[in-house]
């Protein structure tokens, strides 16, 4: 390889992040300000050092955004020579995140999220309040810039915000504070209202405390809980109260099954995927397990980005050690030394909260060269995504962490057999993984005894929209859509649920009957999903939240297929053309929209673009919006 | 005598491809086998010197068993699997898939477009006068070759001739996300500023005519191309020691762009600046 990178170069600023991740440049050939003698004499690197760097590449640009804001050609030019990397690749990773920008912004951009569940609450009046106040988004003001932002998964505090400042490290000392330059801060205003993100704009440290994840639980403290019983109830940040409260037993039982005991345990559980798909999660390790070739990864998908979903945050806020031991054990089953939790870019608080779970687990002997004493070595490195829903893709998110685009990979071959860096790779989602404590603690036979034969456990719901009281609800499968809803408090006017998020599909209010299992909303017609239960009254104009779901889809198609990059485009425009219209008035372009989404579902590579048209369809179909 | 390098045997594998048992060697895809059956599937990103993308979907067959279609680019076939290639289902796709691509780009120069068009009975004009196009001026920064994004389908063939299936060079990417990707430089710089070292091999694989010599935008501009009134003779590059093949296209007795054979063994179609472009010495009489 033979780059040629541009004369651009990075301010101290830059330069300091990109050194603080990476170290400082090993020679005058990898961004080095001189040319040593010996440098001049030596060159060593090459391609395959190069190859082995390229997944520093998101982290690096994390570090810079985290830093200044944005990243410059300078800083881009810095990372490419710190890498190795091509400056067009690195320009083409950088332009495809959302939270990134290759032009000048202020250092603090305000994400008020104007998504299904917040749009349901009143989104539409604090974006016009705002820029009433600010100027339209994308106008810089007091220092900060506001844009409208896909779903938060704050969704229990609809309408949401979070509002991200760039800036040096918080320091550690009272005089620390580098000269002239804010440090970093992070908040999140929800239920937002304009003059409270004003307000927060303006001095983002004075914004009011997030409150604690237990607020999204309303069934709190209630001993049915499995996979939320610690959520509220226990300290986050206390590994000791995790251990207290049956933390790290799941882990030793574990090492007395042994690997092979653990898969046969996690199948004979009947556990199934939580992130949509429904596979079976025993029967993945088992075929991760069994792959000759070498090292194996675990990946934890936390890239939780379907709009409506936000359990996978609120376990993770209230309740880290859980996923850190889930993880442990799913990496043993499957003879996995490494793996990774790619976490969504816009979940700060589940980021500090996990990186300090994983220290303490380190500092105690639970993660690292010797696990428990057992001899097992693993470790986990949180990745951070930076705004892109396609990168909860199984296959994206590889990429993604190669330092690649985020976009999905053909299948086969499939991950089992060659995933994160061509190896075998089991993914699997936070809920997921975290039912496999209870499998272990009472066994696959306790575990299996909740639930419908086909669909057993307990399942999280993420519950928003017009109810009483919105949040992350747990119930063992079979209970119905009525219970949750009653639960919930629904609204007296019911127009309809939208279970699955922007990919799932609506029902009917006299379809309230149907089974929150996975065979049950099968059978129904519709999917369970990621667990969303977007409940939407009839003060809702649906045609509106049809076309915010499509807009959606049109934002987020990574553009790698015909059918997903272009049929996102023309089911928007149909959609904006039929907003108003009804009867035969829509009927022509409900005809295209049918058979573009036709398309998009038999032709595009992922699950993205296949169910780009699920939710409209079903709404034309079963709601009849447009009649 | 030449020594001609022999491939250790492969098996065969035997499937059933539109109701006829098929028979082909082990790893072939599913467009290799109705190419040898002489059934016309339609092709846009695939190249004959590549790995497939898959990123067109204009060649989607359906396979017995599978929720999706499947592209017959890539797919490899497997023993006793069974695909038909004109069932309603894949023809639909391909259909529509024609009318997004027609709708939002200039197929003006891609060749076969019309005609597939016109078979799969395609009606790009249906998504109405206000259908977001990708909108692009053409690129004219160098004397060599311009970029007309216009007509780009990204199907991603010269980023994988400029990156590490062919130049090494990298230096085009896509950038952005996507209806709005596009192939694009660092920072969208001009070519010259660009780690582009000119060697012409994103022209050769580029299926749209997005990517044109300067001599053939010009021509075309003026309305003095006329493709059907040029010949084209190979011959060997006589700048180095290498022995590049090249085709020289020749109109009114000007060479107007040059080619290089896709089976030549040593080149696969890739030439450098010299050859690609280095022929106005030839026919400058001043």
């Amino acid at each position: 390889m033979d780059l040629r990178y541009t004369d651009a170069v990075p301010s101290d600023a830059e330069r300091e992040a990109v050194d603080a991740l990476l170290g400082s440049p090993p020679s005058g050939w990898e961004g080095g300000t001189e040319r040593t003698d010996e440098d001049l004499r030596w060159a060593r690197g090459g391609a395959a050092a190069a190859k082995d760097r390229r997944d520093q590449l998101l982290p690096a640009l994390h570090t810079v955004n985290d830093r200044v804001g944005w990243i410059s050609e300078g800083a881009l030019n810095y990372i490419c020579r710190r890498l190795t990397v091509a400056p067009a690749e690195a320009y083409g990773v950088a332009t495809f995140y959302a939270m990134f920008s290759v032009r000048p912004r202020p250092a603090k951009v305000l994400h008020v999220c104007t998504d299904l569940a917040c749009a349901a609450r009143g989104s539409a009046a604090v974006s016009a309040d705002l820029t009433d106040r600010l100027g339209p988004p994308g106008t810089p003001a007091e220092g900060a810039v506001w844009q409208e932002s896909p779903c938060l998964g704050l969704c229990e505090r609809a309408p949401a915000a979070l509002l991200l400042q760039a800036g040096p490290e918080a320091p550690s000392g009272p005089d620390g504070t580098a000269a002239g330059d804010a440090p970093r801060h992070c908040a999140v205003v929800a239920p937002a209202t304009a003059p409270a993100l004003v307000a927060a704009a303006r001095s983002p440290r004075d914004a009011p405390a997030e409150p604690s994840a237990a607020v999204a639980v309303p069934q709190a403290g209630d001993p049915a809980l499995v996979l939320l019983r610690r959520v509220g109830t226990v300290d986050p940040e206390s590994l000791d109260d995790y251990r207290a409260t049956g933390g790290y037993s799941a882990l030793r039982r574990a090492f007395a099954l042994g690997p092979a005991g653990v898969i046969r345990e996690v199948l004979d559980a009947g556990l199934v995927g939580r992130g949509g798909a429904a596979f079976p999660t025993g029967r993945k390790w088992q075929a991760t397990a069994q792959q000759a070739d070498g090292p194996h990864y675990l990946v934890c998908n936390a890239d939780e980005s379907e709009p409506g979903t936000f359990k996978d945050r609120v376990l993770m806020e209230g309740d880290p050690y859980a996923l850190i031991e889930a993880m442990t054990i799913a990496g043993y089953a499957i003879g996995a030394q490494q793996g990774y939790i790619y976490l969504r870019g816009e979940y700060p608080r589940a980021y500090e909260r996990l990186s300090r779970a994983l220290t303490g687990a380190r500092t105690r002997g639970l993660l690292g060269p010797d696990v428990l004493g057992q001899g097992y070595a693993f470790d986990i490195e949180i990745r951070r995504g930076a705004g892109a829903y396609i990168c909860g893709e199984e296959t994206a998110i590889f990429n993604s962490i190669e330092g690649q685009r985020g976009e999905p990979r053909s299948k086969p071959p499939f991950p089992v057999e060659k995933g994160l860096f061509g190896k075998p790779t089991a993914v699997n989602n936070v809920e997921t993984l975290v039912n496999v404590l209870p499998i272990l603690e009472h066994g696959a036979a306790a575990y299996a005894a909740t639930g419908t034969e086909t669909s057993t456990g307990t399942k999280l719901f993420c519950v928003s929209g017009q109810v009483a009281r919105p949040g992350v609800y747990e119930l063992p499968f079979g209970a119905n859509l009525r219970e949750l809803l009653d639960l919930a408090g629904p609204p007296e006017r019911l127009r309809a649920v939208l279970l699955g998020g922007a990919a799932g599909g609506f029902v009917r209010p006299d379809e309230l009957d149907v089974p929150l299992t996975f065979e049950g909303t099968r059978a129904a017609g519709t999917t369970l999903g990621s667990g969303v239960v977007l409940v939407l009254d009839d003060s809702v104009e649906l045609p509106r939240v049809l076309l915010r779901i499509a807009e959606f889809f049109r934002d987020e198609s990574c553009g790698q297929c015909v059918p997903c990059r272009v049929g996102t485009v023309r089911q928007e425009e149909a959609l904006h053309r039929i907003v108003d219209r009804t009867g035969a008035a829509a009927d022509e372009d409900i005809a295209l929209m049918r058979e573009v989404g036709q398309a998009m579902r038999d032709a595009s590579i992922c699950g993205l673009g296949q169910t780009a048209w699920n939710a409209v369809e079903s709404a034309i179909d079963r709601l009849g919006v447009y009649k | 005598m030449t020594a001609v390098p022999l491939q250790p045997p492969r098996r065969l594998v035997s499937f059933t491809l539109d109701g006829e048992e098929t028979r082909v060697p082990e790893g072939s895809t599913i467009l290799d086998a109705c190419r040898s059956a002489g059934t016309d599937i339609p092709t846009l990103c695939q190249g004959d010197t590549l790995t497939p993308k898959n990123a067109c979907r204009v060649c989607v067959v359906e396979v017995e068993g599978a929720r999706t279609l499947a592209p017959a680019c890539s797919r490899r076939a497997e023993p006793g699997m069974t695909v038909r290639t004109g069932t309603e289902r894949a023809r639909h796709s391909r259909k529509v898939v024609l009318e997004l691509l027609a709708s939002s780009t200039d197929l003006s120069t891609t060749p076969r477009a019309a005609e597939w068009i016109k078979e799969y009975e395609a009606k790009p004009d249906r998504f109405g006068e206000d259908a977001a196009r990708v909108d692009e001026q053409p690129k004219i920064d160098n004397d060599l070759y311009v970029r007309d994004y216009d007509k780009c389908i990204l199907c991603y063939k010269c980023v994988d001739a400029c990156g590490e299936q062919w130049q090494n060079t990298f230096a085009i990417a896509v950038s952005g996300r996507g209806f709005d990707a596009r192939i694009s430089t660092e920072h969208d710089a001009a070519l010259p500023d660009s780690a582009c070292v000119f060697c012409g091999n994103c022209i050769e694989v580029c299926p749209t005519g997005a990517l044109s010599f300067s001599t053939e935008f010009g021509m075309r501009a003026a309305g003095t191309w006329d493709e059907p009134a040029q010949t084209q003779t190979t011959t060997v590059c006589a700048y180095c020691g290498v022995g590049c093949n090249v085709t020289l296209h020749v109109q009114d007795n000007e060479i107007v762009k040059v080619t290089s054979p896709h089976d030549n063994p040593v080149t696969h179609g890739n030439l450098c600046i010299k050859g690609r472009f280095g022929f106005q010495h030839v026919q400058n009489r001043d």
